[in-house]
């Protein structure tokens, strides 16, 4: 039997989750407190000990990123939290949010203070339009509650925070096409370094963090950086949400421990596979994760586990498609995507998703011959690397992982 | 036309982030969400009041799928047109509305009511198929559902008028 955790999605169900009243009652804003009394370094061992991976795709580990950080606490020092959330397939954001919003600004108010920002932003993907009211709203009762504003609960720490809407731009979600985005430019991605951590925000230094990595970090300080190991059967510890769609009987979130494998998931958390046929392949961490065969599935999700067989965790959006799926459609479906939203500064990244799709459009429509699936190889290799960000990589591996597995489907739409 | 209104709550948008070029983006969502659609002459005025070049409006305001630089319907409907959302249900959904209103992407409907439009993944995938009509998201949704949808809003259309 499979248990659900309840980290970050123990207040979803709640009557009213999204108030303050219900928040608190429920220990709500009890870590902050804690983490108020503490030194600010020994916040920073906590969450670094946790063993807590960045969730916003990729991974890196949130205790070293704030260590960093700690150079320059004299400096001004911005907060950002990423909840963009476009990587296709991932949907997983919206739900902390909607349901639980003080849990984010818990998780933002602990980190500002253990990183000495004063300022937070939330950048929003513009379509989440009514989220974006929740969350102003949620941050205006916390002021008014001497949550947020100067001198939060009667200590020296002051934080504000503001609700940043996008505007439809998934490059966007790439930190510093982000931070482009938040300065009233064209998401466009810097050349790094120098890194947010050094240079981000207005030229200062910039902590940036996916939502829910932020929303774990009062469960780490409430509950301790072992609570948080232990709630995960993997090496990297914890729980994770994973957004389940496509081709299941009950499509939604859950969270689980890390390890929990993707075999349990898709048959028992999301109920097995529609119409009761059979599984063909599984997206097993948002689109530009490589694709997995059905027989690849018992495989531990975490990401050590992931990356061993070539694929990767990423955001957590498990796409489940059944025997009848064309990948070819799911390919073509995946470099229009990628053609549309490369920023197009790069060349590689501008000129070769466009050619990935026109070529894979040919192939669809039959008039694609042998050398085209082999060009498409090569432009996959040939952008991954000289490109300034990693949408160069989101855009490439996810397609040559669908023609290497799938080359007969390919094959079968040549023209002779 | 920015009127006094709007550039009043710009001001406000100015004094409200660390630095003024936050005041860009929220400024064009702004601009769009009282007249439509961000005109020329909208951007040049933003210009003016921003203190920053007009290049640099234009090339902020042309960067950003959900902003409109023509006007579109009364009624824009923007439909997901990615994987999980084309996996679900009875068909693309893109292609259902586009037939039922007499036009394709892109294109407005001669008495201005609608405009339809494929966009990118929306968040919903789990809720598919997905899309956005104006700024309120819809999700879990069927051909019968969208016809109900486009039927409430010919009968408001018509009493209003
Ligand atoms: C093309 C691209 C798109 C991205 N989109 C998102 C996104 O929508 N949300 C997100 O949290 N991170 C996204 N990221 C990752 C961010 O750049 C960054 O690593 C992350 O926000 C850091 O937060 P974390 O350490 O909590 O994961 C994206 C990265 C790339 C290259
Ligand atoms: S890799 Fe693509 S998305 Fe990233 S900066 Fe280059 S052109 Fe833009
Ligand atoms: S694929 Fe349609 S909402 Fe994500």
């Amino acid at each position: 039997m499979l248990y659900m955790s309840k980290i970050l999605l123990r207040n979803k169900d709640i009557p009213n989750s999204q108030s303050l009243e219900v928040y608190t009652g429920r220990g709500g804003y009890n870590a902050l407190r804690k983490a108020l009394s503490l030194p600010q370094d020994d916040v920073i061992s906590m969450v670094y000990e946790s063993g807590l991976r960045g969730r916003g795709g990729a991974g890196f580990p949130a205790g070293a990123k704030w260590r960093m950080l700690t150079k320059y606490r004299v400096k001004t020092v911005y907060l950002i939290c990423n909840a963009d959330e476009g990587e296709p397939g991932t949907f997983k954001d919206r739900f902390i949010m909607e349901f639980d919003p003080h849990l984010l600004l818990e998780g933002m108010l602990i980190t500002a203070y253990a990183t000495g920002a004063h300022h937070g932003f939330i950048y929003i993907r513009g379509e989440y339009d009514w989220i974006a009211k929740i969350l102003v709203k949620a941050i205006d009762e916390a002021q008014a509650h001497g949550f947020i504003g100067n001198n939060i609960l009667g200590s020296s720490f002051s934080f504000f925070v503001d609700v940043f809407r996008g505007a439809g731009s998934y490059v966007c979600g790439e930190e510093t096409a982000l931070i482009e985005s938040l300065e009233g430019k064209a998401g466009r991605p810097r050349l790094k370094p120098p890194f947010p951590a050094a240079s981000g925000l207005y030229g200062d230094p910039t902590l940036i963090h996916n939502v829910t990595t932020l929303s774990y970090i009062p469960f780490i300080i409430g509950n301790g950086p072992d609570a948080f190991k232990s709630a995960g059967k993997a090496g990297s510890g914890g729980t994770h949400i994973f957004g389940i769609s496509g081709h299941v009987n009950k499509p939604g979130i859950y969270e689980y421990p890390m390890g929990t494998t993707l075999r349990e998931l898709i048959y028992e958390a999301a109920g097995g596979i529609r119409g009761g046929k059979h599984l063909k392949a599984v997206v097993p961490g948002g689109m530009s994760a490589p694709i997995l065969k059905a027989d690849e599935i018992d495989v531990s999700m975490d990401y050590q586990a992931l990356n061993a067989i070539g694929t990767m965790l990423g955001s957590g959006g498990i796409v489940v498609l059944d025997e009848d799926t064309s990948i070819p459609m799911i390919a073509q479906k995946t470099a229009k995507f990628y053609a549309h939203e490369s920023c197009g500064q790069c060349a590689p990244c501008r000129e070769g998703t466009n050619m990935i799709k026109y070529l894979i459009d040919k192939i669809i429509a039959g008039e694609g011959t042998a050398k085209d699936i082999e060009q498409i190889l090569r432009l996959c290799r040939y952008i991954r690397g000289s490109t300034i960000c990693a949408f160069g990589i989101a855009a490439t591996l996810p397609i040559a992982a669908m023609i290497k597995k799938f080359r007969n489907e390919f094959e079968a739409l040549l023209r002779d | 036309m920015i009127d006094k209104d709007i550039k009043e709550i710009i001001e406000g948008f100015v004094k409200k982030f660390p630095c003024r070029d936050s005041a860009v983006l929220p400024s064009l969502s702004l601009i769009q969400k009282k007249n439509g659609y961000v005109s020329e002459k909208d951007m040049e005025d933003l210009s003016r009041i921003l203190g920053f070049s007009e290049a640099r409006i234009f090339s902020a305001a042309s960067f950003y799928s959900m902003l409109n630089l023509k006007p579109k319907g009364k009624y824009h409907i923007q439909i997901c047109s990615n994987v999980s959302c084309s996996l679900t249900g009875e068909g693309p959904l893109l292609d259902y509305i586009s037939g039922k209103l007499g036009i394709k992407e892109g294109d407005t409907t001669p008495d201005g009511l609608f405009s339809i439009e494929p966009v990118e993944c929306l968040g919903s995938c789990g809720y598919a198929p997905a899309m956005i009509i104006n700024s309120d998201h819809y999700e879990n949704l069927s051909f019968e559902r969208v016809d109900e949808m486009i039927n409430v809003i010919y009968e408001q259309n018509i009493t209003e008028k």
